[in-house]
C-alpha cells in the first residue's frame, strides 16, 4: 500500500507525524540524523548550577544547559534505572514523578527543576523492600525484556493518585463524574507508555490489583 | 541539540523584554513541543527565558460570567477544573483526547496553542519544508499527504495544526489575551490566532517577537451538549487525522470546529446555522474550496461522518 513518496520520507519522520505505532526499534537511528544536521557555528555550550531533590537526597550540579533530566538522572547520578527509549515524549520509558506528578523526564531540561522533588523507580522500592506496584507487576509478569518496566510502574502509582484526585480521562462517558478504577480508564491512561514485547494485558492486570488492594 | 543560555524571568512584562532584547531567543513553558524541536535542531534558540516564576498558573471567575485561564495552567489542571468539566465540557475532553498522562502534567495552555506542526516533512531536515526553511519547497505537495490538510493550504504549504485543545477553544469562541515586550497588551479571537500560510508558512500565528500569551478567556457559559470526536489511527496517544468540536443546543442548534483538517481549527460559522437541518449541504458549505490531495481526500467525508457521530450520541 506504499503510497507514492512514501519511502521518501524517513521512518522516524512518519512515526513522528504521529500515525504509525511507535517502535522502540526504529529510535537508534534519531541519534544518526542529529550527528548529520548541518553543522553552524553555535554558541560555546553553556553551563549552570541546579539543585533539586532527588528520592529524598538532596543534589547539586553543573550542568551544560542542554542536558535534560533524564540525562542528567542517568548521565550524572548514575541512576539507571530510568530507561531512556526515543527521547521524544513518545514511549513513556523515561517517566518520573515530579512534584507528584508523572512527566517525560526526556523532554524537560534539568534547569527546569531546580528546587523540583523528583522521584525515579530507585525511590519508589528497593529489591528488600519492594512498592506494592513492583511486587505486583513481579507477580503478574507484566513485563518481558524489563527495558520499559520502570517507566510504567513510575506511570502507574501516578495514575492510581491521578484517579484519585479525580483527574478526568477520555475514557469516560461522563466528563464531570469522578472516574473509578477500571481496565479501561487504565488502558487509556497507561497509552503513554509503550511497551515493545507486549506485556499490557499483565500490567493491567498488575495495575488493578495494587489499586484493589489499596481502595 | 545547539547550545543555549538559559534564564527565568519573575514576571511576564520581564519575559517579553527579555525575549524581545536577545535575538534568537524563546520562551519555554513545559518543554514538550519546543525541547522536541530543539534536539531535532529544527528550532535552535540560542537563548531561553523559562516563564514557570511568572504566576498566571490560576483559573479565575470574570466579571461577565466567563473564566479568564492563565497561560501556565497545565493541560491536566485545564481538564479538571470542576467549572471546565461542568460548562465548557468540550474543553476539558478535548484535552484528555490529546498526548499523554505524562505530557499533559507538564503542557501548558499556551504551549499547547503554539504547538507546530506534525507535517512528517517538517519533521524531516533532510526534507524541503517552507515553514521550516523558507523559500526550500514543500515536500508534502507531491509527496505522502495523508495527513495533511485539505483546506485553508497553499502551493507553499498544507499542513495542518496539529492541536486538540484549540479547536475547542474555537468552538467555544475563547480569546487570547497577550503582553507584548512595550507593556502593550491585546485581545485575539480564536478564530485570528493561527494564520493561513498564504506564501509565508514560517509564522504559525499573528504573535509577533517577544509577545507573550498571558491568558485565555472563556465567554460566559453557552449551555447545550459538548462533544469531542477524534479519529485516529490508534485509539489513544495519537493525533487526529480528523476531530469535530460540537457543542449541540436543545433546540437542535450545532456549533461546530474540525481539527485535521486545515492550518487552524477549523470553523465556518455561515455554515453552521444548516448543519442541524441539512448536514450534507452545511458540510459543503464548511468545506467549499476545499484543495484536498489524493491521498487526504477521505478526510471530508469523514468529518462530515464524525460530526454526525457527534451529534448522534446526543441524542442517544
Ligand atoms: C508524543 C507526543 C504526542 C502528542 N500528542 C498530542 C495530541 O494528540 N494532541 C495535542 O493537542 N497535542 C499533542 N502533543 C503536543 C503537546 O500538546 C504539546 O507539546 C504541548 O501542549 C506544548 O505545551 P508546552 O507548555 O510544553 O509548550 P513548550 O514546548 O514549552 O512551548 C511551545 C511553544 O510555545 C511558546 N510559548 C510557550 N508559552 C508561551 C507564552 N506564554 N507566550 C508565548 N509563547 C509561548 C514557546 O516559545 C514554544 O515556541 C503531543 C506531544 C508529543 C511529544
Ligand atoms: S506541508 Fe508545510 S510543513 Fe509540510 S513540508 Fe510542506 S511546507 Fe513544510
Ligand atoms: S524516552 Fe521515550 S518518552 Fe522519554
Ligand atoms: S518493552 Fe519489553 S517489557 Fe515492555
Amino acid at each position: 500500500m506504499n503510497g507514492k513518496g512514501e519511502l521518501a520520507v524517513s521512518r522516524r519522520g512518519v512515526i513522528v507525524g504521529g500515525t504509525s505505532a511507535v517502535a522502540l526499534a526504529s529510535l537508534p537511528a534519531s541519534g544518526q540524523e542529529r550527528a548529520q544536521a548541518q553543522p553552524s557555528a553555535s554558541m560555546p555550550p553553556a553551563a549552570m548550577p541546579v539543585a533539586f531533590e532527588v528520592n529524598g537526597a538532596p543534589v547539586e550540579l553543573t550542568l551544560d544547559t542542554r542536558t535534560t533530566l533524564l540525562d542528567a538522572l542517568r548521565e550524572h547520578l548514575k541512576l539507571t534505572g530510568t530507561k531512556k527509549g526515543c527521547d521524544h515524549g513518545q514511549c513513556g520509558a523515561c517517566t518520573v514523578i515530579v512534584n507528584g506528578q508523572r512527566i517525560n523526564s526526556c523532554l524537560s531540561l534539568a534547569v527546569q527543576h531546580q528546587g523540583d522533588t523528583v522521584k525515579t523507580i530507585e525511590g519508589l522500592g528497593t529489591p528488600a523492600n519492594l512498592h506494592p506496584m513492583q511486587a505486583a507487576f513481579i507477580k503478574h509478569d507484566g513485563y518481558q525484556c524489563g527495558y520499559c518496566t520502570p517507566g510504567q510502574i513510575c506511570s502507574a502509582v501516578a495514575v492510581l493518585d491521578e484517579i484519585k484526585a479525580g483527574v478526568p480521562s477520555h475514557a469516560q462517558d461522563d466528563i464531570t463524574a469522578k472516574p473509578r478504577v477500571t481496565s479501561d480508564e487504565l488502558r487509556e491512561r497507561m497509552s503513554g507508555n509503550i511497551c515493545r514485547c507486549g506485556a499490557y494485558s499483565n500490567i493491567a492486570e498488575a495495575i488493578l490489583e495494587t489499586a484493589g488492594a489499596k481502595a | 541539540m545547539k547550545s543555549f543560555t538559559y534564564e527565568r524571568a519573575k514576571t511576564p512584562a520581564e519575559a517579553a523584554g527579555s525575549v524581545a532584547k536577545a535575538s534568537g531567543a524563546k520562551f519555554l513553558a513545559g518543554g514538550t513541543n519546543l525541547l522536541d524541536l530543539m534536539k531535532l535542531e529544527i528550532e535552535t534558540p540560542t537563548h531561553l527565558v523559562d516563564v514557570q516564576d511568572i504566576g498566571l498558573d490560576t483559573i479565575e471567575k470574570t466579571k461577565d460570567g466567563g473564566l479568564r485561564i492563565g497561560a501556565l495552567v497545565t493541560n491536566t489542571a485545564l481538564a479538571s477544573d470542576q467549572r471546565i468539566r461542568r460548562d465548557y465540557g468540550v474543553l476539558s475532553r478535548a484535552i484528555v483526547a490529546g498526548a499523554s498522562g505524562q505530557l499533559r502534567n507538564k503542557a501548558t495552555t499556551a504551549g499547547n496553542l503554539l504547538q507546530r506542526t506534525r507535517c512528517p516533512y517538517f519533521y524531516d531536515t533532510n526534507m524541503a519544508c517552507n515553514k521550516r526553511q523558507p523559500g526550500s519547497g514543500c515536500a508534502a505537495i507531491q509527496g505522502y499527504s495523508r495527513q495533511l490538510g485539505v483546506i485553508g493550504t497553499s502551493d507553499s504549504c498544507i499542513a495542518t495544526y496539529p492541536g486538540d485543545m484549540a479547536i475547542a477553544l474555537r468552538v467555544l469562541d475563547a480569546t487570547i489575551a497577550t503582553v507584548k515586550p512595550d507593556g502593550a497588551t491585546r485581545t485575539i479571537a480564536m478564530a485570528d490566532f493561527h494564520r493561513l500560510p498564504g506564501d509565508t508558512p514560517q509564522f504559525d500565528t499573528v504573535l509577533e517577537r517577544g509577545e507573550l500569551i498571558t491568558h485565555v478567556d472563556l465567554p460566559r457559559p453557552i449551555g447545550g451538549q459538548h462533544v469531542y470526536r477524534k479519529v485516529r489511527d490508534r485509539a489513544s496517544y495519537a493525533f487526529a487525522l480528523v476531530s469535530v468540536a460540537a457543542v449541540i443546543q436543545p433546540d437542535g442548534k450545532v456549533r461546530a470546529a474540525f481539527g485535521g483538517m486545515a492550518p487552524k481549527p477549523w470553523r465556518v460559522e455561515a455554515g453552521e446555522a444548516g448543519l442541524h437541518e441539512d448536514p450534507a449541504a452545511a458540510m459543503e458549505t464548511i468545506f467549499s474550496g476545499a484543495r484536498p490531495t489524493e491521498d487526504n481526500a477521505f478526510k471530508i467525508p469523514l468529518a462530515q461522518r464524525a460530526l454526525a457521530s457527534a451529534v448522534a450520541q446526543t441524542r442517544s
